[in-house]
């Protein structure tokens, strides 16, 4: 079930991550507070062309709008990955997966394990330990992701609907608006895709088809270590 | 690779099978009770009804939040030029006296409303947030006569579902349930910050509906028609907004 659910979500993350892109730039700038627009200072600009005529890039160009399909299929893998991660939390915790292979034990939390496992990478080397079980690093690594990440997304997301802060305001008031929201929307997402990016290289390093095939097939070659 | 075991397989089975029951009992339920849009058909059907099906059961009778004075945005963004076609422009000149909303379909009494006419009900004032779906938005104190009252005085027919409006602009009419239609803060709204609405906003006469995105709300209103079946109305997807690519149900 965990591999499953990792399958989907990775698609999910393609999906999201792609029209979540398309969505950006047709206004690629961040509020904070309730309310912003062209005519309002903003927190920050992202030095990108956007695809709206009405947003001063500094770009002579507009870029070419896909915002209605890439919301729509935002919204759909939205839906999946909330069900996904449903399932998965419920497999994990009647399998004892997050227990056993997730939760760092309270040995390794503090600062002279943590330290010692930083090490080890710096030297490249890895301790023989690693290739049985997540590392401290790894385990909070993933945990943020799973606990912090993937629950802000979905938070932040509901907390740009009209209607569902017309049901529960303070989904959107507790993160002080609609515009902080959609910046800490956007924050949290390069948050992951920078967890992304290090859990692939994590991945490559320990030998991308084995490490692959394994979380297809469940079957873990002997001499490589878990990514 | 494992192979499968009868009892493996037979659990499998039955949940496919009881999974399959279950989604054709649901949707099924969904079309009863009026959970399914009208955009449903397609690729993203599913996230689309989902989204709609879910909302429609938790705000029905919800209240879109109202903010206080100061929150008021100084700078709103129009979003666009008002229209310059003739019609509108001698219409404008003519300082809107003119401007007619027709209100007809499902209704014991088809009409047609002046901006005066629509200034005799008793007005109501909210200070509610336009959030457009390209990401920016404003906060703004909007009055007008809820819709809920106009159609009330032209008495709705009982199998009224849907309410469809449309623009001087050809290109930009919307649709809403009647939950939306009926909402006490959907309001044909004739002025914006202490002023007349300004023609960049809307004006003489805007749609408000504050529960879903900028582009429900539509602008320059000249028509409300009450239907049960949108299959008749442009390419039957509800309104323009799905013909383009954008659902049909804004809420999000």
């Amino acid at each position: 079930m965990v591999r499953i659910t990792h399958w989907v979500t990775a698609l999910c993350f393609a999906a999201l991550l792609i029209t979540g892109i398309e969505i950006l730039i047709s206004h690629p700038r961040f509020y904070w507070g309730e309310a912003g627009n062209v005519l309002t200072s903003p927190l920050f600009v992202l030095p990108i062309p956007a695809s709206r005529s009405s947003v001063p890039t500094g770009y002579g160009f507009v870029l070419p709008d896909q915002n209605g399909w890439s919301r729509a299929l935002h919204f759909q893998s939205a839906w999946v990955v909330v069900f996904t991660g449903l399932v998965y939390m419920i497999a994990g915790l009647l399998s004892g997966h997050f227990r056993k292979n997730l939760v760092p034990s309270s040995a390794d939390l503090g600062w002279r394990p943590i330290t010692a496992v930083v090490m080890n990478h710096w030297r490249r080397q890895s301790a023989e330990a690693d290739r049985q079980t997540y590392n401290v690093l790894q385990r909070l690594a993933y945990l943020l992701v799973i606990v912090v990440l993937f629950p802000l997304e979905i938070w932040t997301g509901l907390a740009m609907s009209p209607a569902i802060v017309s049901a529960f305001p303070l989904v959107v008031t507790s993160l002080g608006g609609q515009q902080s929201a959609r910046t800490i929307h956007f924050f949290a997402a390069v948050a992951l895709l920078l967890f992304f990016g290090v859990h692939v290289e994590m991945v490559r390093r320990a030998g991308f088809f084995d490490r692959v095939r394994a979380m297809i097939t469940a079957e873990t070659p002997a001499a490589s270590e878990r990514a | 690779m494992k192979t499968m075991s009868r009892r493996k397989l037979i659990t499998t089975g039955l949940a496919a099978t009881a999974g399959v029951a279950g989604l054709s009992a649901a949707a099924k339920l969904a079309a009863r009770y009026g959970l399914i849009p009208p955009d449903a058909g397609g690729l993203y059907g599913a996230g689309e009804t989902l989204t709609y099906a879910s909302q429609r059961l938790i705000t029905r009778h919800t209240m879109a939040r109202e903010f206080a004075r100061g929150q008021i945005s100084k700078m709103p963004f129009a979003n666009g030029k008002p229209p310059r076609d003739e019609r509108y422009l001698q219409l404008q000149a003519a300082g809107f006296a003119d401007w007619r909303l027709a209100v007809d379909g499902l209704v014991a009494q088809p009409g047609s409303f002046s901006i005066a006419d629509l200034r005799r009900y008793p007005p109501r004032t909210q200070i509610t947030h336009l959030a457009c779906e390209e990401g920016w938005s404003y906060i703004a104190e909007w009055t007008g006569v809820p819709l809920a009252q106009v159609l009330q005085d032209v008495g709705i027919q009982p199998q009224a579902r849907y309410l469809v409006y449309f623009s001087i602009d050809k290109n930009w009419w919307e649709s809403v349930d009647m939950a939306d239609a009926l909402h006490p803060q959907t309001l044909l709204t004739y002025s914006m910050n202490d002023g007349d609405l300004p023609p960049a906003f809307g004006g003489p006469i805007r749609l408000r509906v504050p529960r879903q995105l900028g582009y429900k709300s539509v602008k320059y209103l000249t028509r409300l028609t009450v239907t049960d079946n949108l299959k008749g109305f442009g390419k039957g997807l509800g309104s323009a907004s799905p013909e383009e690519g954008y659902s049909w149900y804004a809420g999000i």
